[in-house]
């Protein structure tokens, strides 16, 4: 690890750049079972558990689904908790990602994203977390390894505030951002601390004066009333997530929104995309934009919960949208954020048009050629105003 | 005037041996590191394969994940690589679709006994046709070296860097206990005592499961000071074990702490394919 004395800078892949931020939390409990590529987390702070360098219980369990468990276990018995996996990891987890988010339990994970089974894949594509959207998770997404370290303290106060006491995971791409080694600023341990605060977890299993029960079975009577009660936490969290963003930005020099607007201001056509191939999408605007040609990229940040309204305002005015997925919901109707997006847009008085494409599964290379060709599409349907294709593959 | 004798010899055992025959060569070089015993083990695999004059086609092979569970994607069966631990599960639902098939599953100790460890159990206590390699290495080769059930309790690990504390698991014992009817175990050392082995787990009619002591140069290896490759093997396949035969020829302190090698456990169990078969005849009315 380079990571100088006299500087906070430091030259880090993302897994170790997530680790370390882990480390600087200190989370009381972490449960391990580690899963390509997300596995440069879990080594790197067993390493730190090893070294005396924090206070945390590492659980070495023999299945994710158990990881998960052991999560909930300890995140209601009120200690803070955090673990990483990536795909089939996340897919094991399926079963206790819900019951972490129904319990309230503000557990954050790390997800390395990487392509689901079968064919066995272990490279990047966004069908792990997409899978889990609706498992009442924060999800939030990172386009560099800065970012996904910033991303971990955000999500801890985001789910911890009393106002929103969800589970989050922090996403960022396998391989590509994770085993990439990026120069970042790093905060130091003190900065971190009075961040992200002490946690006192409410209603623990281990107060044994003032006993009480978990997740016991509710029926026609109070089910849904947890649920609503879920629903508007979640609903509650855009603004907490607005809020902590905004400090982020405040305190470290570093701002963050719930979505990245990239010279959109005046755009006829955009790309709206999540992660690393932001990036490249963003030099292709940049060189497009000095031929003089009126482009942009939205990405988002925060998925879940989803940043309709924002979104509406960012694509306000733009007149064609291409959304791309690096995951398909198999639905024959475009990706899912194609379908969430098109639907926050259906408002507007003059909406723009919105067409899917898929890219980029299993690692396949998103590159420069990729984005322009997109753009091209999107220019000619501005002129003619007749979209082709809706829903297509690309990067093929 | 020696010639002949020797070519005698030669005859008796099974290599030098062709092994494209049931190997999809387009797809080598294989994973493997340098040292690692798990391309020994198919190869004594596939001998054996060869002695029982199954067609390829009519064989199976499927596997969990890990190092070991990337052996189907080398060998031309019809082959299956499916989720960490699940292995059994798949080849169960197989062998029942198609009973005349020949199923290998290929396993670790960690995709078997672990995180699987659920479906190994039940697998054996339903006494179903398949055959089971377990290649037993004692770590986590794929994700870095991590202990596993059968890491042996002291030894280091990238999750045990003072010493495991966990006791480990036998294979053997366990599939004993939860029902297998053909036990045995090999070393990669005794590649042709392993394909003697496995030739018999594959004419068992029922649970056969092969544990399979295998080495992990690489992680288990290095933290352990084991000096090489040959030097683990040595240590832990060739003398960490006695062959269950000569067990009664040596005395007790040349057997004591050392895993037993060769067929265990052999008995005859009604087969779950059968039985199911006989229910199926009988919930038709027949006799």
């Amino acid at each position: 690890m380079a990571v100088t004395a006299h500087t906070k800078k430091a030259a880090l892949t993302g897994n170790t750049a997530v680790a370390i931020a882990m480390k600087q939390i200190n989370p009381d409990v972490y449960p391990a079972y580690p899963i390509t590529p997300s596995t440069g987390i879990v080594e790197d702070f067993s390493g730190f558990v090893a070294d005396g360098s924090v206070d945390t219980e590492l659980i070495t369990v023999e299945s994710e689904h158990s990881a998960m468990s052991a999560c909930i276990g300890a995140s209601a018995a009120g200690a803070r908790v955090m673990t990483a996996t990536s795909s089939q990891g996340l897919a094991l987890m399926w079963e206790m990602l819900y019951i972490a988010s129904g319990m309230r339990l503000p557990i954050v994970i790390a997800d390395v994203n990487r392509a689901l089974s079968a064919p066995i894949n272990i490279h990047c594509d966004h069908s792990d977390s997409m899978g889990a959207r609706d498992a009442g998770w924060l999800q939030l997404y990172a386009e560099t390894v800065q970012e996904a370290y910033d991303n971990v303290f955000m999500a801890m106060r985001i789910a911890e505030n009393a106002k929103v006491m969800l589970p989050a995971m922090v996403c960022m791409d396998g391989f590509i951002t994770s085993h990439a080694i990026e120069n970042l600023d790093l905060l130091s341990d003190e900065e971190v601390r009075g961040f992200v605060g002490e946690y006192k977890g409410r209603n623990s299993l281990l107060d044994t004066d003032n006993p009480v029960t978990w997740g016991a079975m509710v029926l026609q009577d109070h089910y849904i009333t947890f649920k609503h009660q879920q629903s508007e936490a979640m609903t509650r969290a855009k603004g907490v997530a607005a809020g902590v963003m905004k400090e982020f930005g405040e305190k470290f020099g570093r701002p963050y929104g719930l979505i990245d607007a990239y010279r959109l201001e005046d755009a006829e056509a955009a790309i709206v995309i999540m992660n690393s191939a932001a990036g490249t999408t963003k030099v292709v605007v940049d060189d497009l934009r000095k031929q003089g040609k009126k482009v942009g990229v939205l990405r988002l940040r925060l998925f879940r919960p989803f940043p309709f309204k924002e979104i509406a305002d960012a694509l306000r005015g733009v007149k064609v949208v291409a959304v791309l997925d690096r995951a398909d919901s198999m639905n024959s109707f475009g990706g899912p954020l194609f379908n969430e997006l098109r639907s926050a847009l259906y408002d507007l008085d003059n909406r723009p048009k919105v067409m899917s494409r898929i890219y980029g599964l299993g690692g396949r290379d998103y590159k420069v050629k990729d984005a322009v060709e997109v753009f091209e599409e999107l220019l000619n349907i501005s002129k003619t105003g007749k979209i082709d294709t809706m829903t297509k593959y690309i990067t093929l | 005037m020696s010639e002949p004798a020797v070519k005698e010899k030669k005859q008796k055992l099974s290599v030098p041996f062709n092994y494209d025959k049931y190997m999809r060569p387009h797809k080598l070089p294989h994973i493997w590191c340098p040292g690692c015993g798990h391309g020994i083990v198919l190869k004594s695999l596939l001998r054996a394969v060869e002695a029982t004059g199954i067609d390829k086609d009519n064989i199976c092979m499927v596997s969990g994940i890990g190092c070991s569970s990337r052996t189907p994607g080398y060998v031309d069966f019809n082959t299956m690589h499916t989720l960490h631990g699940r292995a059994f599960s798949f080849a169960t639902g197989i062998k029942l679709a198609k009973p005349e098939m020949k199923v290998i599953v290929i396993s670790g100790d960690g995709d078997a006994l672990a995180i699987g460890g659920n479906h190994f159990i039940h697998t054996c206590r339903r006494n179903i046709d398949l055959t089971a390699i377990v290649y037993t290495n004692s770590t986590y080769g794929m994700t870095g070296g991590q202990y596993s059930p059968t890491t042996p309790i002291g030894d280091i690990a990238t999750t045990s860097r003072y010493g495991n504390i966990e006791p480990p698991f036998d294979a053997c014992e366990m599939a004993k206990a939860a029902g297998a009817t053909f036990v045995a175990r090999g070393t990669a050392y005794h590649t042709l005592e392993l394909e003697k082995t496995i030739l018999a787990a594959l004419q068992h009619k029922g649970m056969s499961v092969v544990d399979v002591i295998d080495a992990c140069p690489t992680y288990y290896g290095r933290m352990n000071k084991f000096k090489s490759a040959t030097h683990m093997m040595e240590v832990i396949e060739k003398d960490g074990t006695v062959n269950v035969k000569q067990v009664d020829k040596l005395p007790p302190e040349k057997v004591q702490g050392k895993l037993l090698r060769g067929i265990l456990h052999n008995v005859e169990r009604p087969e779950y394919c059968q039985q199911y078969a006989n229910i199926i005849e009988k919930a038709k009315g027949g006799k």
